[in-house]
């Protein structure tokens, strides 16, 4: 049921387009070149995860023992939820339902923000065990405003998972592992977080009444960049948390 | 609907800030034309100070210092000037015009490219003040992790790498929306298959390279292991990251010089093209095979003798269909009513030196003598051949050629001749005793050689001048022609593609009309 | 158009369902080791519910062609980079680590 006015008459397609039809088109079209390229960019990084994963094994292995696979199966589902949402939400549109569009689009953003929050606990969980990135990985089991009295005389901790992580037994080169997760996960958040700034940007229009069933090809090129974040997601959690 | 006469796209708005912010893709083509020009002198300033050098070694600088010429040299040439000098500069302008189109499909794409590559030009630029840089174009690990500089000029290459995708998408959607009624695939001029192959390596290569410098920059800055061996990092996987773009971004230089090759030969041979599909086939069968060969970069590089002959094989094959080109284009001169004009002289040099780099290229992809003459003077005469004698004759005529489409001027045909004369002889002078310096032993990159080379690099240096010569007199030809030439028709050659039909210069909606298309973009009827 | 078709409710629905019980498959595989099976199952699980993503989410069933060839075409030159890294990496002599 139609609840806005329409806007058809707002939006007029650009002077070297035949029709407004041809425009979106091309628009889609557009988007998905695009989209093509964040594949080959992120696919480099699974690569060279790939390639390490078969050359030093153990530094994997004893990484993956780190993260915490619930939070990342949530996550998963929080993002597919965000996907539904926003492919809704252009249904909605489609519909001439305003109210209930922007109102799937802000649940779309309160996932985005909820996977972010994860993320963000993930990241201060490692930080506060010494886990950085690269040349500054210094790993503190107890964190390194504690002192070593809360280990035991073995020098023993526990992971996220509950396992008991020998200090010493860990691989020399595992800040390698964690450069990974970081740089792999780093780059997706800030996808995320461009992604919640376009559909923000399209939730302000919606209000706006800038879209309708005859326009609304910004909404479609955020929700594909959106839906790209989201399978991105869907390779990189299996590959880091489940393998 | 009618426009104002003697308004187009050039005089209807006026103003520095009218043409920073244009949309419309013959403005924005100007706009990279002034910067890939001037990219290229300086790109050529670097060079004639190398071969300065290279004449009497020691006289003017030290290695380091030469060192870092060669890097500036390279990247500028490769970054600033090969990589969009067709696509960008040429392809912006003439793309729509082929199509018959008003402009390309997102154009505040397009200026956001060229922003794109003038930021991340002034980045890397930013590198000179900062003690420069020294690693070559290729930034190799772990020698580039090591050394100065390397952060900034990859960041530089990396949002210039953004021009060059903005520019891929922004052609792959407008050949396959924007065609005038009546242009099937078919029936586009092979310029535009050229553009479109060159689009899709644009679009699928690049982005591997924008990984491939931020996992370099975060090794730099934050030691990740991942190219640096004494973090437990493999050098060469750098090279395979680097490498699956950068042989693939040769193409980018080559397949839309090719493009403006078959233009200029059948108008100026005033018959149609031998092999149309032909060449169109093999113009896309280029750009999907060149992204199977990067490993003939990497056969002394440490990879696996296995992974080598595989490369090996697969680049020979990807000579077939430049072959296939070069008999073509040669095929369509046969009984043709030749005329040889300026563009045309520069359509038959590349030919002739294009052939003689291929043809090295053949012999580099050779596994065995490749051993030989990897990183030395061979390679640096073979890729010479190829983007000197090939892209920039191409560049240098489609300039010529498309100039009174451009401007609405005609140029001194006799002063773009001797352009071409100085041009011409200088490469050869330059690079042919390059290859029998490689051949008997002189490594690239180096600021010195052995007393035995002597004469050969001396010859070379000279050579260089020449050249620099022929560029000059080719600049003040544009810029004399910008000033004083005659006004040009709408159709000078007698070209039977689209443009011809526009006015001299277009209007800004390009056709007063939308072209509706029924014949093939060659029909001179022989 | 059929750029503009409008899916039922239902499909969406049902694909959303499918994909978080998808989710709950893999994890709960993960559980149990195959092996050197243990990634390619995880992949496939995971390519599927991309290509339901891909085909219902972003519309790429009802869409021109030309929008899966392009995705596909992506993944099809990413596998030709990783399939001749692996068969570098895989064919060199064995060698020390560098450490």
């Amino acid at each position: 049921m139609s609840d806005s006015s329409s806007p058809s008459n707002k939006h007029h397609h650009a002077h070297h387009f035949d029709s407004a039809e041809h425009e979106f088109d091309a628009s889609k079209f557009g988007i998905w070149v695009f989209l093509c390229t964040e594949i080959l960019m992120f696919g480099g990084l699974f690569v060279g995860y790939i390639f390490y994963s078969g050359k030093y094994p153990e530094i994997f292995e004893a990484g993956s023992q780190f993260l915490d696979w619930k939070l990342g199966a949530i996550n998963t589902a929080v993002l597919l939820l965000s996907s539904f949402t926003i492919a809704i939400s252009i249904r909605n549109i489609q519909m001439k339902q305003k109210k209930a569009a922007m109102r799937n689009m802000i649940i779309t953003l309160v996932c985005g923000l909820v996977f972010m929050g994860i993320k963000y606990k993930e990241y201060t969980h490692k930080f506060h065990q010494g886990i950085y990135p690269g040349k500054y990985f210094n790993y503190q089991p107890h964190g390194a405003e504690h002192s070593s009295k809360d280990a035991n005389s073995h020098g023993e901790s526990k992971g996220e998972h509950g396992k008991v992580e020998h200090m010493d037994s860990l691989p020399e080169n595992i800040a390698l592992y964690f450069s990974f997760y970081f740089v792999m996960t780093g780059i997706h958040g800030t996808h995320v977080i461009i992604g919640m700034g376009l559909i923000l940007w399209c939730l302000i229009r919606t209000r706006n009444d800038e879209f309708g069933p005859e326009y609304y090809t910004p909404l479609e090129g955020a929700a594909l960049f959106w839906h790209l974040v989201d399978l991105v997601w869907i390779y990189l959690f299996p590959l880091l948390y489940l393998i | 609907m009618s426009s104002t006469p003697g308004k187009n796209y050039l005089n209807e708005k006026s103003g520095l800030w009218s043409w920073l912010t244009t949309l419309d893709h013959k403005r924005i083509g100007i706009m990279y034309m002034i910067s890939v020009l001037s990219f290229f002198f300086i790109g050529g300033v670097f060079a004639m100070l190398m071969r300065l050098e290279l004449f009497a070694p020691g006289a003017l600088f030290e290695g380091n210092t030469y060192n870092q010429m060669m890097t500036y040299h390279g990247t500028i040439m490769t970054f600033m000037v090969i990589i969009p000098g067709v696509p960008a500069f040429i392809g912006n302008f003439v793309l729509p015009l082929l199509l018959g189109a008003k402009d390309v499909a997102f154009p505040r794409v397009n200026l956001m490219s060229w922003y794109c590559l003038m930021v991340g030009a002034a980045i890397s630029f930013l590198t000179l003040f900062f003690g420069g840089v020294d690693t070559g174009w290729t930034f190799y690990t772990p020698y580039s992790i090591q050394t100065n500089g390397t952060v900034l000029m990859v960041l530089g290459a990396f949002v210039m790498g953004f021009s060059s995708i903005l520019t891929g998408l922004n052609f792959i959607v407008t050949v396959h929306k924007l065609r005038a009624p009546g242009m099937d695939f078919f029936k586009m001029p092979l310029m535009v298959w050229a553009l479109y192959s060159t689009a899709i390596i644009q679009v699928l290569a690049t982005p591997v390279l924008a990984i491939t410098l931020l996992l370099l920059a975060s090794e730099k800055l934050l030691g990740v292991g991942v190219f640096d061996p004494a973090l437990g990092g493999d050098p060469v996987l750098f090279q395979h990251f680097f490498w699956f773009y950068s042989h693939p971004a040769v193409y980018i230089m080559i397949l839309p010089a090719m493009g403006i090759i078959s233009e200029l030969l059948t108008t100026f041979s005033k018959k149609t093209i031998f092999g149309y599909r032909a060449i169109a086939f093999s113009s896309v069968g280029i750009a999907a095979v060149s992204f199977f060969v990067w490993g003939h970069h990497m056969f002394v590089s440490g990879q696996s003798e296995l992974a080598g002959v595989i490369f090996s094989f697969i680049t020979m094959l990807v000579g077939v269909p430049t072959a296939i080109k070069t008999f073509n284009w040669v095929a369509t001169l046969y009984k043709g009513s030749i005329e040889f004009r300026s563009p045309m002289l520069y359509a038959l040099g590349f030919i002739f030196l294009f052939t003689i780099g291929g043809v090295t290229g053949i012999i580099l992809a050779t596994l065995a003598t490749d051993v030989h003459f990897h990183d030395t003077y061979f390679v640096v005469a073979h890729f010479h051949y190829v983007m000197v004698g090939g892209t920039l004759m191409a560049i240098t005529g489609g300039i010529f050629y498309w100039f009174p489409k451009m401007f609405g001027k005609m140029y001194s045909e006799f002063w773009a001749q001797m352009s071409f004369l100085f041009v011409f002889s200088g490469f050869n002078i330059t690079f042919f005793p390059q290859f029998i310096l490689g051949a008997t032993g002189m490594p690239r990159r180096y600021h010195q050689y052995l007393p035995e080379f002597t004469s050969l690099n001396q010859i070379s240096s000279i050579g260089s001048w020449t050249i620099g010569i022929g560029f000059l007199i080719a600049l003040g030809v544009i810029i004399h022609g910008l000033l004083k030439g005659e006004k040009a028709p709408k159709n000078p050659w007698g070209g039977l593609t689209l443009e011809w039909t526009a006015d001299s210069p277009p209007i800004h909606e390009n056709f007063e009309t939308t072209p509706v298309v029924t014949a093939g973009p060659y029909e001179y009827g022989r | 158009m059929s750029a503009h078709h409008v899916l039922p409710m239902k499909t969406y629905t049902t694909v959303f369902i499918t994909l978080l019980f998808l989710t709950a498959f893999t994890v709960a595989v993960a559980q149990v080791d195959f092996g050197m099976f243990n990634a390619f199952i995880a992949m496939a699980v995971a390519s599927v519910k991309a290509a339901l993503v891909g085909m219902y989410f972003m519309h790429l069933k009802y869409d021109d062609k030309i929008n899966t060839a392009c995705l596909l075409s992506g993944f099809f030159f990413l596998i030709v980079m990783f399939a001749f890294i692996a068969v570098d990496a895989g064919s060199r002599a064995v060698e020390m680590s560098t450490l």
